[in-house]
């Protein structure tokens, strides 16, 4: 039988999907479910003097009105609203008091016997606040950002800007060619297709079982007990199916709060599904104004990079990421300094939103990288190669792989690179100016502790169960290959419980951490499944394997086989029920490896090409070439699509993706897909995807994750493209037709 | 500074009740005679009346396409429609496009090119390239992308819905 891993298998769940049956939070029903519609505010400062639900009370239909007058008791203490992810800070407490923070915090939920009764009292209800003066623009506050304090921990470490090395002022003085330049990131938001919702049911016990929109079940399972105080049997989270969440799914949102004090307040189920308008207050990419500057010599070598942030977040909580840290790390420089500030708003916490600090910081970097290169004459791609470095910069590392130079050379290829022109406005295509760019992106390749459990039934089925969600990246199908190969049955034999806060434990889904996590824990578990049935096959009279060490005897098409010698084989359900065993469980905890020697990271060359319509502005992106290395690929035809997925984020970031404030009231003024501009089928062509080889032994399978580094570098391969096609640089994402036909920047 | 929310209550119809109407649709093949509050939707009829969830709801101001659906053989957005609107019509949604356990030819499709990934997304992207394929009119890959152009997909499948598309209309 060929091996699962490494093929291009199609999702295990793709039935489900293509044909309606796959169900998402809003999508459980229950008897009596009671429907709930939120109420947000419509200041962004203040406290509420009064509020009146009288009118909404009085429609046909409506249960109850709860706000922070009257409902259930809430934890008092922060402790009780953090969360595994939570940043720094004084977590929000939804409907706790007449406190507002944010424009479209919650007041109230309407709860009522039909959706649309809830939503029609959900508009009678009317608040009177005093309000306090606000400020919702990083503009405002660019100078008077909190400094990003130097790092005590090793998560503080993670986050926290890298330390100073070498002596950057005189190096940066001592420059042949310098470039200083400032970029600009808006605020965006994740916008993924399901809308954030909550269905609480109450079980015959009173126990609730919430089905929730997360990236984590156990993570809100956890918060809700302590939030509402209770025990921890007392709530069960279940996510089979999520529809997108791209970070925004991280944290537990206070749709599942107001659902389960619902449900607790009325001793019914109450599904509460929040509008696309009120998906805006949830949490976004952090705004990032950044000021890179950068020193080279005239031969293309780096001799100094100084990389300053501002960042967006609330009043009430720190949210970082490292966002500077990544310019000193991709490339040989012998003096680097960095410099972060938070601009402290009054807005909803900023949250990790795909790629987070890499897809913003990289931008700026790479984007300065390109005008380096013009400055010194020198092609793009050959100044990354000059620059190149084997070793991670910020604490001379080797990197446990790192096939960069490859991803620049099949992506150079494959893009046919080398036929540029390297003149701005040098390309047309008839009435349209042709641009191409490149850039490089990289990303963490991290492991977390993860348990899996797996039961092997006689009948040759075996069920695997982790606790992690598959938000669309394709866990589940790659929980089903690890399996399959480990214990040497067809796909079809194994399957996969998982999103569910009742089974073994599992970080949240993010950060690209979850693929080599939980198959390294199936590898781990399934050892030891393969060590039990040897035991068992053992035991067999006249056993072929009696006497064999376990590491020489594989799981292969339902039999043990020997290694050394394949005419030495007997039958999983021959050896099992010789024992009268019907089922074999284990359950293990795999940690990560320790190996702080080295780096881990994955990389990325990407190559775009632009058309920009000359007179007005109108730009496409007609082709794009990812190259990829990150380790060992589980599923080449998920993880194509994670890149896909990830260039056109990238595209939308270059291009379309803006949340508009309206600062006066500090509340967003294009809370929908109208006018929060995403990609449409429409905007995206031609692109390629490569993966270079990279062998890696970080962890067993030598896996690295791809959630991430697809979006890194395109914004600045595109931003980059358009410059070549125009000869305009706009440093200020997104580059909409004005921009580039405005002033020059 | 005090400040109030500008506007006074619009006044709940009498009573609060929006009073009911009587009207049947075909689904999948199936008749449903219904009595509904009027300011129901097609869509929220569908999902939380009719227990076909397969329908989405991603936006429900009709700018998204996750509720597309077939209303006498033409794409139309669940949200949009109220579902008095819709008495004795004929509608498909994604639970009906499969016959006798067989796959449509564009369910298979989207399978074989992993033209998804959350799935969200997914029932109004098929339902509309059945839309499509029936109007006629888009023949090539960029009339396929124009033409589909109002069902979003965040994750960003694009590429491997319009191959779908593409190999389901027997296209190179």
């Amino acid at each position: 039988m060929a091996p699962y891993i490494g093929t291009a298998t199609s999702r295990v769940d793709g039935l489900a999907k293509v044909t309606g049956t796959a169900k998402y939070a809003a999508e459980y029903n229950a008897p009596g479910l009671a429907h709930a519609s939120m109420v947000g505010a419509t200041i962004a400062k203040g406290r509420i003097t009064r509020i009146d639900t009288t009118a909404a009370l009085r429609v046909d239909g409506v249960i109850t009105v709860l706000t922070h007058e009257n409902r259930p008791p809430l934890a008092d203490n922060d402790q009780a609203y953090n969360d595994d992810v939570a940043p720094e800070g004084t977590p929000f407490r939804p409907l706790y008091d007449g406190r507002i923070i944010f424009n479209g915090q919650p007041i109230a939920l309407v709860v009522a016997n039909t959706l649309e009764a809830a939503r029609f009292a959900a508009s009678l209800v009317r608040a009177d606040y005093l309000t306090e003066p606000h400020v919702t623009d990083i503009h405002t506050k660019r100078d008077r950002g909190l400094a990003v304090k130097d790092p005590i921990t090793p998560l503080d470490a993670l986050f926290a800007p890298p330390k100073q090395r070498g002596a950057p002022g005189p190096a940066l003085d001592g420059a042949d060619v310098r470039h200083d330049g400032e970029y600009y990131v808006p605020i965006e938001h994740h916008n993924p297709m399901e809308p954030f919702a909550s269905t609480a049911v109450v079980e015959s016990d009173g126990r609730l079982t919430i089905y929730d929109k997360t990236q984590g079940v156990q993570n809100v399972q956890r918060y809700l007990c302590s939030v509402l105080g209770l025990k921890q049997d007392d709530v069960r989270v279940i996510s089979t199916f999520v529809g997108g969440a791209f970070g925004v799914g991280l944290r537990p949102q206070f749709q599942a709060v107001l659902a389960a004090l619902a449900a607790r307040a009325l001793g019914r189920s109450v599904r509460v599904v929040l509008t696309r308008q009120q998906m805006y207050v949830l949490g976004y990419r952090p705004a990032m104004i950044q000021r890179i500057v950068v020193g080279a010599n005239a031969n293309g070598t780096l001799n100094a990079i100084t990389h300053d942030a501002v960042t967006v977040t609330s009043q009430h909580e720190n949210y970082y990421r490292q966002e500077t840290g990544w310019s000193g790390l991709l490339y040989s420089c012998a003096n680097a300094k960095y410099a972060h500030r938070l601009a402290k708003l009054d807005l909803p916490t900023a949250c990790d939103m795909r790629g987070p600090s890499a897809a913003t910081g990289v931008y700026a970097l790479e984007c300065a990288m390109d005008e380096l290169a013009a400055a010194l004459k020198i092609d793009p791609v050959e100044l990354r190669l000059r620059c190149y470095s084997d070793r991670d910069q910020h604490d001379n590392r080797p990197y446990s792989s790192k096939a960069l130079r490859e991803c620049y050379h099949q992506g150079a290829e494959a893009f046919g690179w080398h036929t540029r022109n390297p003149e701005p406005r040098a390309m047309r295509d008839g009435s349209e100016l042709v641009g191409w760019g490149m850039a490089s992106g990289v990303w963490d390749a991290f492991q977390a502790a993860i348990t899996v459990r797996i039961r092997l039934s006689a009948n040759g089925h075996a069920e695997v169960a982790c606790a992690t969600s598959d938000i669309g990246t394709g866990t589940a199908t790659v929980m089903t290959q690890v399996a399959a190969d480990m214990l040497g049955l067809p796909l079809d034999s194994v399957s996969v419980l998982l999103g569910d806060s009742t089974l073994p434990a599992s970080p949240v889904e993010g950060g690209s951490w979850i693929a080599a996590s939980v198959s390294n824990g199936i590898a781990a578990t399934a050892d030891a499944i393969r060590k039990e049935l040897l035991r068992l096959a053992a035991l067999m009279p006249d056993s072929s394997l009696s006497g064999t060490e376990a590491d020489d005897v594989g799981l292969v098409d339902g039999m043990l086989v020997s290694r050394r010698d394949n005419a030495r084989a007997v039958s999983i359900a021959d050896a099992m029920r010789h024992s009268a065993v019907d089922q074999i469980e284990r359950e293990i905890t795999t940690n990560p490896i320790e190996d702080a020697a080295r780096a881990h990271n994955t990389h990325s060359a990407v190559f775009a090409e632009v058309k920009v319509d000359e007179q007005l502005g109108v730009i496409r992106v007609t082709r794009v070439v990812s190259a990829i290395a990150a380790g060992r690929i589980v599923n080449t035809k998920t993880a194509t699509s994670q890149i896909l997925g990830g260039v056109v984020w990238g595209i939308g970031m270059a291009l379309h993706e803006e949340t508009a404030i309206d600062h006066r009231f500090g509340r967003v003024m294009n809370a929908n897909f109208a006018e929060y501009h995403v990609p449409v089928h429409a905007d995206v062509h031609n692109i390629k995807v490569i993966f270079v080889d990279e062998a890696d032994d970080s962890n067993p399978l030598g896996i690295k994750g791809v959630g991430e580094i697809g979006i890194v570098g395109v914004a600045a391969a595109i931003a980059n493209a358009v410059h070549h096609a125009t000869g305009k640089r706009v440093r200020d994402l997104p580059i909409t037709l004005d921009k580039l036909l405005g002033k020059p920047s | 500074m005090i400040s109030s929310d500008d506007s006074d209550p619009p006044a709940p119809a009498s009573g609060g009740s929006a009073g009911s109407v009587s009207l049947a649709v075909m689904v999948n093949g199936t008749r449903y005679p219904l009595t509904l509050d009027p300011r129901c939707t097609l869509l929220d009829v569908l999902r939380e009346q009719l227990d076909l969830t397969g329908t989405k709801k991603g936006c429900d101001h009709g700018q998204c396409g996750a509720c597309t659906i077939l209303v006498d053989g033409r794409r139309v957005l669940a949200c949009l429609t109220l579902a008095v609107m819709k008495d004795g019509a004929n509608i498909t949604t994604i639970e009906g496009l499969a016959k006798d356990g067989v796959l449509h030819p564009l369910q298979q499709a989207f399978i074989e090119h992993d033209a998804f990934q959350c799935g969200y997304c997914t029932p109004g992207q098929i339902c509309s390239a059945v839309g499509l394929i029936a109007e006629g009119r888009a023949q090539t890959a960029d009339e396929i992308r124009e033409s589909m152009s109002g069902n979003i997909c965040r994750c960003g499948a694009y590429p491997n819905i319009v191959a779908a598309i593409q190999q389901a209309m027997g296209l190179p």
